[in-house]
């Protein structure tokens, strides 16, 4: 039950992104172009996803377990730090310079697109790149062997 | 600043924009689970035992949206316009990978779910990643 919920759930998130436009990266920078010709439909879809997501998430809050009987695994981190902003900052360039974002890239890469199959692998990279850099920190600062 | 009525979509965007939301709720309310894709990406990457079984089946769900919307609704497809080089999208990527995993989120994780917990820390993720693209995008077709 659990497997098929997550199928679904994945297949209605793809088709939202499809159906919204987000798969196109034209109409992503479209959006990003506020000084060009301007393609306002980004705010709609993050409208209607806030919208209903407002709405879900005041009940989810109360819960303790999900209506499958899962654990919550709500985020409890509060902190607004310099990772959060850099990392946003970061993502906001890569995302500004291709018009692709994780979601939309992989269901581009998934419709066969090789730019999209690109753009996935690189951000797998990028991703892995982050993982080795933060481990390495981590043991250094256990280690003591900076600052 | 001038509308592009042409490419504007405002309903079809709402109703997409609405499934997205649908699907956040369900994963959380159903599997107990944040919806952000990066994260769910990122956690297989360096896989634990017991944690990968739902982000594969969810990330298969995903990949295979546009088959099978192409099966069901071929009208609703959209050709992507991709006007980017190869070595603007592999530096693109770079970027949006290490971004997300150092700043824990993306436009779904941050933005989507974020906004919708009223999470003062996505809201400031989100108005920043925001920020620097609409900069970024000013700066390639504006400036070069």
């Amino acid at each position: 039950m659990h497997r098929f919920s997550e199928i679904m759930i994945g297949l209605l998130f793809g088709w939202g992104l499809l159906i919204s436009g987000m798969t196109d990266p034209g109409k992503v920078l479209g959006f990003l172009d506020l000084a060009g010709n301007w393609d306002p439909s980004l705010a709609f879809v993050m409208g209607g996803a806030v919208l209903v997501g407002v709405m879900g998430f005041a009940v989810a809050r109360k819960r303790t377990t999900s209506f499958l009987g899962a654990a919550m695994h709500l985020p409890t981190a509060r902190d607004i730090d310099r990772r959060l902003i850099i990392g946003a900052l970061t993502f906001g360039a890569g995302w500004g310079l291709a018009g692709f974002c994780p979601g939309p890239a992989l269901v581009t890469m998934g419709a066969g697109e090789p730019k999209a199959l690109l753009f996935v692998a690189s951000m797998i990279a990028g991703m892995l790149l982050f993982k080795f850099l933060d481990r390495r920190r981590k043991t250094q600062a256990t280690d003591g062997s900076i600052i | 600043m001038t509308i592009d009525w042409i490419h504007f979509t405002p309903l079809a965007s709402l109703l997409g924009g609405i499934m997205l939301g649908v699907a956040a709720v369900g994963f959380i309310l159903l599997n107990g689970r944040i919806l952000g894709i990066s994260g769910i990406l990122g956690g297989l990457l360096v896989p634990r035992s017991g944690d990968t079984s739902w982000r594969l089946s969810f990330l298969i769900g995903l990949l295979l949206a546009p088959i099978t919307m192409s099966l069901l609704a071929p009208e609703l497809v959209r050709a992507p316009r991709i006007d980017s080089d190869n070595a603007t999208v592999v530096l693109a990527g770079l970027l949006v990978g290490l971004g997300t995993l150092y700043g824990s989120g993306c436009t779904s994780g941050h933005g989507v779910c974020g906004l919708s917990r009223l999470s003062p820390r996505s809201l400031v993720a989100t108005v920043a990643f925001m920020a620097s693209g609409f900069a970024i995008v000013y700066v390639v077709r504006h400036i070069f």
